[in-house]
């Protein structure tokens, strides 16, 4: 090889290198989020209007509940999230992993709840659904109608068929694609929920986990549930037009159209405020957001950014987090949480 | 007439209608490659145009320091937390002096964006006089009202406003209090979550230093291997294999060169996620393969009796390399280098593993800063809820359209123009 030449390899694998400063992380002046997708259009929100009060703007990635608790417990550094957020708690071995890598001191932060609601117009026979009727009117394959144990393609045509206290109407749902979080929620909440009261079909889920999944969160493809697009104001116009269709979305929709559309009742429970608030509601879920203790006074603003996102303008009862949809927590829950939040309690472990 | 022009001229017509219909057939492919085209741009085009233009209302502010709450414009605390939505609020329910009520207030207020009190704070800011004055000023409105604006008489029942936002907003656009005007927030600021606000430059600007990352990186590393390969190397079993390599690496999923990226270049070397810098790192190792290969095919097209005539001289083989052979190739090179740069401007998969898939409002200031760049602009605002965000993504394609446009002619012009013919 010629030397020469030799030289320009070298220089150029020399150049690679330290571009890649080994070892070392980078100082950091923005906080980095990331987490779930739910949560992501209302942290955004925050960290926008965080952002416009002189401070360096958060940077938040949507990588999933799950995929952020990864990222986030990997340790403490500033190569590694400050923050992340989730649709659901976060789970015992996830806490494990984070001890196991340092990151011992954790915040938790309740942020309100997501909950998802199957309304009519109001000139529509008012419904009392338990979640079984939602999962047998709704799912792709239900157990023979007959009683054996044994799955059959969905046969029912009315809500009647599927439970005779309901009306001779035919189903129609109109609800959000599979792209949309709520969906997701939805058949998790409402579907599997149905799906396990189900004693033969819960079973399955010990033997084979993907395919209790396939079964219990299915959605039948034949035209009753119909796939209305990720604009819920246009299912709302839906149902005022059809009084004999349903629609599925989330609460914030309900609230603000009062008047057109009223929402079933879901195993008995009204969908109020406060029912949802309080987990009366079954197809409700908690958001959450995590704070690295470790990070705080390393990273500048993460105090800031968590006083911004429990300040009462943001998530109050008329906060501008409420006109993105999501539904606060009650107001002495609130408090508490907002207390516990500025002063960085600790997750002990215990709680989980 | 001999036997054979006897066969010739016999099988003569069926030779040219032959001919004929693969001409046929080419041009029906051309065709039909120039529809999707036109298909795509109209499609694009007829979405995004209305995101270039929006729409601001008049309104007489009042900069009252008792409701701004601001009593030096000069000092940037107070400034930063002044009350910009209260004069606002205040303007609005002195033009419609009827509106009561908290929820029709709340609905009425909902009517300006939240970006116009910045632009209020950005005004003071400037002027620091204007407190206390009155000015009639044109503020940005909501993406609701702007969409309604924009809509036709028929997409209006659909609007989003409720029927008396729809009755003030109607009211405003009879009296001419409603203008629209070309969309510079589009091209001078980062991402929002408010339609109204957001804008491309911060992409833009990400997808410039991951580029510049992508090119110092790749062409000359491309280049020294294909010079090493094609005039250097013993032609052995070893130097196939590397071929082989090289080739294959040509043809590996994009997504693959991310996970590398996370792994080694985040996880091994600690870098930090988002930044323009590990963008280009791992769209360098994408891209470096389509160089090799264009610039080996430019330097196997130097005839070899320049590489003779200069060695007949007495030229090395490394004089013979840089001084002829290297500026002969070097348009071909040019042109590999600009497509492979084209191509990995337009690609979002590798990025989606290093966390450049994310809300970023700040403009980022060199490769070290978090930054997102365009492909994923457009993918994330195609994702979000709001209605006004598909025009705007529509009107990011554009955009990267129009830079992948000026890349590929500038390739071929250079081609043209640069390029010697034997």
């Amino acid at each position: 090889m010629n030397f020469k030449m030799k030289a320009t390899l070298a220089g150029a694998a020399a150049a690679l290198a330290m571009a890649s400063v080994p070892g070392t992380a980078m100082a950091r002046d923005t906080i980095s989020i990331v987490g779930s997708s739910t949560v992501y259009p209302f942290a955004t929100v925050v960290a926008e209007r965080f952002g416009r009060t002189g401070n360096a703007t958060p940077k938040i990635e949507s990588t999933g509940s799950g995929g952020g608790m990864k990222l986030f417990c990997q340790g403490v550094g500033t190569q590694h999230p400050d923050i992340t957020n989730a649709s659901r708690r976060m789970k015992k071995s996830e806490f494990e992993l984070c001890q196991s890598n340092g990151v011992k001191d954790i915040t938790e932060v309740k942020v309100g709840y997501d909950g998802i609601v199957i309304a009519n117009s109001v000139k529509g026979e008012h419904i009392d659904l338990s979640l079984r009727d939602i999962f047998l009117a709704l799912a792709k394959d239900v157990p023979n109608p007959d009683g054996s144990e044994e799955l059959v393609a969905n046969p029912y045509k009315t809500w009647k068929d599927v439970n005779p206290a309901l009306p001779n109407t035919e189903i129609e749902v109109l609800g959000p694609p599979p792209t949309s979080g709520t969906r997701d929620a939805f058949n998790e909440l409402a579907i599997e929920g149905g799906c396990k009261t189900f004693p033969w079909l819960k079973a399955i889920k010990s033997e084979d986990k993907s395919k209790y999944k396939a079964i219990c969160r299915s959605v039948r493809e034949d035209g009753a549930y119909v796939e209305a697009g990720e604009n819920d104001n246009l299912i709302v116009q839906k149902l005022e037009k059809n009084p004999a269709a349903y629609g599925v979305f989330g609460y914030s929709f309900l609230d603000q159209n009062r008047g057109v559309v009223q929402a079933a009742n879901v195993g008995g429970v009204e969908p109020t405020f406060e029912a949802i608030g309080s987990g009366d509601y079954p197809v409700s879920r908690s958001l959450y957001f995590y704070v690295k203790k470790a990070h705080v006074g390393v990273i500048p603003g993460i105090e800031g950014y968590v006083k911004e996102f429990t300040s009462e303008k943001a998530w109050g009862d008329q906060g501008y987090l409420g006109e993105k949809g999501l539904i606060p927590l009650g107001d002495e829950l609130r408090k508490n949480m907002a207390k516990q939040a500025r002063s960085l309690k600790s997750m002990t472990g215990e709680e989980l | 007439m001999s036997e054979t022009t006897e066969k010739v001229r016999k099988t003569l017509a069926r030779r040219y209608r032959a001919e004929k219909r693969f001409k046929a057939f080419g041009i029906g492919s051309i065709g039909i490659g120039l529809m999707a085209l036109v298909l795509l741009f109209t499609d694009i085009i007829g979405k995004g145009y209305s995101a270039f233009f929006e729409y601001e209302i008049q309104l007489p502010i009042t900069f009252d320091a008792e409701v701004l709450d601001v009593s030096d414009p000069r000092d940037e605390d107070e400034l930063n937390y002044g009350n910009y939505q209260g004069v606002i609020r205040d303007a609005l329910a002195e033009r419609f002096p009827s509106v009561e009520g908290r929820q029709d207030t709340r609905a009425l207020n909902q009517l300006v964006s939240t970006g116009a009190g910045y632009a209020l704070r950005d005004m003071l800011r400037e002027d620091p006089s204007l407190l206390g004055k009155t000015r009639t000023l044109w503020l940005l409105t909501d993406d609701d009202v702007d969409l309604f604006l924009k809509a036709s008489e028929k997409q209006r029942e659909d609007s989003r406003l409720n029927a008396k936002q729809q009755q003030w907003v109607a009211e405003l656009e009879a009296s001419g209090e409603t203008r629209m005007v070309f969309n510079q927030s589009l091209f001078s600021y980062g991402d929002s979550r408010e339609p109204e606000q957001a804008g491309i430059l911060g992409a833009i600007l990400g997808s410039l230093f991951t580029m510049i990352v992508t090119l110092v990186l790749s062409f000359p590393v491309g280049v020294a291997a294909a010079i090493y390969l094609e005039e250097f190397a013993p032609k052995n079993k070893f130097t196939d294999f590397i071929e082989v390599n090289i080739n294959n690496l040509a043809a590996v999923p994009s997504i693959i060169f991310g996970l590398l990226g996370l792994a080694v270049i985040i996880g091994l070397f600690g870098l930090p996620r988002s930044v323009p810098l590990v963008g280009g790192i791992v769209l360098t190792l994408m891209t470096l393969p389509t160089i090799i290969i264009s610039s080996r095919a430019a330097i196997k097209a130097v005839p070899p009796s320049i590489r003779q005539a200069a060695m007949g001289l007495g030229a090395s083989k490394m004089q013979v390399v840089l001084h002829h052979v290297l500026p002969l190739a070097l348009p071909g090179m040019l042109t590999g280098a600009i497509i492979g740069m084209a191509q990995a401007l337009g690609e979002t998969a590798p990025l989606l593993m290093i966390g450049m898939v994310a809300f970023i409002v700040d403009l980022p200031a060199g490769p070290l800063d978090a930054a997102t760049v365009l492909p994923v602009q457009i993918y994330l605002w195609a994702d979000s809820p709001e209605q006004s965000f598909e025009a705007l993504a529509s009107a990011a394609i554009m955009v990267l359209l129009a830079f992948l446009i000026t890349m590929n002619t500038l390739a071929v012009v250079l081609r043209k123009r640069l390029e010697r013919r034997w």
